[in-house]
């Protein structure tokens, strides 16, 4: 194999291969990236054998061929060349090593057989759809913060992504979970993701996609999905991955329909006045307390071992007064997604689950279990 | 006015004695304590003597002149025997068959580990009347560091910490050992000295001297196959460390041979740090005979939690990191971990995480010993809170509660889970505090 090609072009796709690749492994090819050279492209792939990226990068081919070689490391050369500099990649006879040459720069770095590279087979495909990148990302955003982390509850580590119909139209609903919020999302279907099934999207491949949907405007995203594997093209990338096996709890009746108490704040002052107090608040279990009131609402932290924070908002309420309390930083998560210049609680009482609604995204809503205070 | 000990003082009736008596000239007695850094020396490590024996005998009086083992079970060991039993040359960490072949006539008893807790707290607390700086060790030993406190007690620290051993034997009704110098390191060569009912001291007149004729082995962290190693350079003594130099040490055994010249010339600035904030928790078991098989882990697993939500209910704690520790048929340990969005006292939460760490572990692999505990401890204010997503929870954790009273009111299997229920659950010598544990090689 070899090639040659822009520097720049090649650092931007290194750049979204190698994320995939698990910074310590225990097979040793999984460390690396799968070159390919053939026709006017090289190829990049890199897995973690649950996501898999591809990506080709324009190039001219002089032979032929393909090898797998350091990830990480290919990057960080790559990336410690010149800007605008040219970079001839080489395979040796036997195949064992391959330079890296730029200007007077020159690199050999050791190669695993390129026909040991791990392959994601995806299988056939059941559905199919193309959506806009800008949405795609819009979905992502509003419900990635509240994935679960706690592995023993595995099915609640993604977004589960559905197409349901709401209010007469079919939609494509994503939320997430972790237990002590939930965050949920639609767009209008896209045609063809009627009758899909319902997907639990690990992680780790929404937080490489979100980094791929940095797409202009008018871009879309062709969407492939089975029950077990989904996969993304957008432009020359193509991320492949597995689903969680799992079931996605009923979400549906965590979300409170009988909670009659309003609360209107304004977002920014609030999401302010909550980093404030908050603080004062132990790292572990920063409780808020809210009291709300006629017109306003009290802002509370009591930390025993180094004091207290109060303060002062402006609300609108007009039912009975309450103490409530949130984890800060799940306040903080919420307000951050809110794109309206108000945000709306829906409260029952202390002790039950509280909905929270953007006045300016109607297709957005969450969730948040208050904490004993 | 502080007490003047320069001339020594007798451990017994705790009078200053004139300079030449063999006895007390009060009581008679021979226990004089007598250095002439008696009152200077400010740093000690109390021990109990074979505490668990120790509090049996105290409990049970008929077996005063009997030779006690506490530790149990088919292939048990020896958690702690007492000094009758050891002169027959049984120990700590012997499989109690070798004990009981040259101690036949040995009385065995079960640990309580509830209620050695409970003694190790009530002298620990005895401890901190003394100062403040009161480091534990294990829940019967601890470094106390009295130094500064002469004007509190009106008397030097070699006379309060007699006075402690005193009140420790008519109080509590065990003996303890003291030892007394000028570090950690030196405290604990001393406590160790003249067991039990002991009080040696070490001064730094004669630290030196004292060090070298004693066996390398004494060092902390010379364990054998270091030894084995130091032998082979021609290293036995303490007194070849010293005439060694520090350049040649560190470069023959790097930062540990820096540290054998320092322990070697009885050097050691480890100061004496209070913990009183526990860190984690834990409940284990050795098992009779291996397993291998995890529906027969399963029920001790259940039965470990249990006890170990029981544990941090007690003492109003909850973790958020639950700890699995499985030690091998050969002896090697497997610790794994998994830490919780939030922390817990639930036992069935602790099972869940537990059981699925257990799973990934159990590849046909025998076991000798299964453990599980939680670290990261906070107080249980913000333990397990309600769920959105599993209704189960909060049901679970409302049984739970309810079986735990029915528990406390008509006993310990009164009520039970199916992973538990109709099983004999087979137990080793469980719950050995760390330092006893059979050494781990």
């Amino acid at each position: 194999m070899r090639v040659t090609l822009e520097r720049s072009n090649l650092l931007k796709s290194l750049g979204h291969v190698h994320r995939v690749v698990e910074r310590r492994n225990t097979i040793p090819i999984l460390s690396n990236v799968l070159l390919s050279a053939d026709g006017g492209n090289l190829q990049l792939k890199a897995t973690d054998l649950d996501l898999e990226v591809t990506e080709a990068v324009p190039a001219t081919i002089d032979v032929a061929g393909g090898t797998t070689v350091p990830a990480h490391l290919l990057h960080d050369i790559v990336r410690k060349l010149p800007d605008g500099a040219e970079v001839d990649l080489k395979m040796d006879e036997d195949g064992r090593a391959m330079s890296v040459a730029s200007g007077r720069s020159s690199f050999r770095l050791q190669c695993l057989p390129q026909g040991d590279f791990p392959a994601l087979t995806a299988g056939q495909f059941s559905h199919q759809f193309d959506v806009a990148a800008a949405e795609l990302k819009r979905l992502i955003d509003k419900t990635q913060f509240a994935i679960s982390t706690e592995e023993t509850r595995y099915y609640l580590n993604g977004i589960y992504l559905h197409a349901i119909e709401s209010d007469g139209d079919l939609m494509l609903r994503a939320v997430a979970t972790d237990g002590h919020r939930l965050a949920r999302t639609q767009m209008a279907a896209p045609a063809g993701s009627e009758g899909m099934p319902g997907i639990i999207v690990p992680r780790k491949t929404v937080a490489e996609l979100q980094k791929l949907l940095d797409l202009p405007e008018e871009a879309t995203v062709k969407v492939e999905l089975s029950d077990t594997k989904i996969r993304f093209t957008a432009g020359e990338v193509v991320l492949t991955s597995k689903l969680i096996d799992g079931t996605f709890p009923d979400y549906q009746r965590v979300i409170p329909t009988g909670n009659d108490k309003r609360l209107v704040l304004e977002r920014d002052r609030f999401a302010a006045a909550v980093d404030r107090v908050s603080t004062i608040s132990s790292e572990r279990g920063r409780a808020v307390k809210l009291s709300v009131g006629d017109e306003q609402i009290v802002l509370t932290v009591n930390n025993p071992d180094s004091g207290s924070a109060t303060e002062e908002l402006q609300a609108g309420y007009e039912s009975e007064p309450m103490d409530i309390g949130f984890n800060a930083k799940y306040l903080l998560d919420v307000t951050a997604q809110l794109t309206g210049d108000e945000a709306v609680f829906l409260l029952a009482d202390a002790g039950s689950p509280t909905l929270i609604t953007d006045e300016d995204d109607k297709q957005t809503l969450y969730v948040l279990m208050p904490m004993r205070v | 006015m502080i007490r003047d000990i320069a001339q020594g003082f007798c451990r017994d009736c705790l009078e200053t004695l004139p300079r030449t008596a063999k006895r007390c000239s009060y009581c008679g007695s021979p226990r004089l304590l007598r250095h002439p850094e008696l009152p200077e020396l400010s740093l000690a490590h109390i021990d109990c003597d074979a505490f668990y024996a120790s509090v049996e005998k105290r409990d049970r009086p008929e077996l005063a002149g009997s030779p006690v083992i506490v530790g149990g079970g088919k292939r048990g060991v020896v958690t702690t025997a007492c000094y009758q039993a050891r002169i027959s040359g049984v120990r700590s960490a012997m499989p109690m068959f070798k004990a009981l072949k040259l101690c036949p006539e040995a009385v065995i008893i079960r640990p309580d580990m509830s209620k050695y807790g409970r003694i190790g707290r009530q002298i620990r607390a005895m401890m901190q009347d003394l100062t403040p700086l009161v480091q534990p060790v294990s829940i019967d030993e601890a470094f106390l560091d009295l130094s500064g406190t002469e004007r509190l007690h009106n008397a030097p620290p070699a006379y309060v910490l007699a006075q402690f051993a005193q009140r420790v034997h008519t109080e509590i009704g065990i003996t303890v050992s003291v030892g007394l110098s000028h570090n950690k390191f030196l405290a604990k060569l001393a406590s160790d000295m003249d067991k039990p009912r002991g009080f040696s001291i070490i001064g730094r007149a004669e630290t030196k001297m004292f060090l070298a004729g004693l066996s390398v082995g004494r060092l902390p962290g010379v364990g054998p196959a270091f030894q084995a190693t130091l032998r082979r350079d021609g290293i036995e003594r303490i007194s070849d460390l010293q005439a060694m130099s520090e350049e040649a040490l560190l470069r023959r055994y790097g930062n540990g041979g820096q540290r054998l010249k320092a322990l070697s010339e009885g050097r050691d600035d480890r100061k004496v740090v209070p913990d009183r904030n526990r860190k984690s928790l834990s409940s284990e078991t050795t098992f009779n005979s291996d397993i291998s098989k995890l529906d027969e882990l399963v029920p001790i697993l259940r039965s470990l939690s249990e006890k170990i939500a029981a544990k941090l209910k007690d003492e109003a704690l909850a973790g958020q990191t639950v700890v699995l520790k499985l030690k091998t048929s050969d002896f090697r340990n497997r610790t794994r971990n998994r830490t919780l969005a939030d922390p817990t006292r639930r036992p069935g939460r602790i099972f869940d995480t537990a059981l699925d760490l257990l799973q990934r572990e159990v590849d046909g692999t025998p076991f000798r010993l299964i453990g599980v505990g939680l670290s990261e401890l906070t107080s249980d204010r913000l333990a397990d809170p309600p769920d959105l997503v599993d209704r189960r929870a909060q049901r679970m954790a409302d049984a739970e509660e309810t079986i735990d009273q029915l528990r406390r009111r008509f006993g310990g299997r009164a009520v039970e889970t199916g992973y538990t229920f109709g099983r004999k659950i087979s137990r080793g010598a469980n719950l050995a505090p760390r330092d006893e544990e059979a050494p781990d090689d």
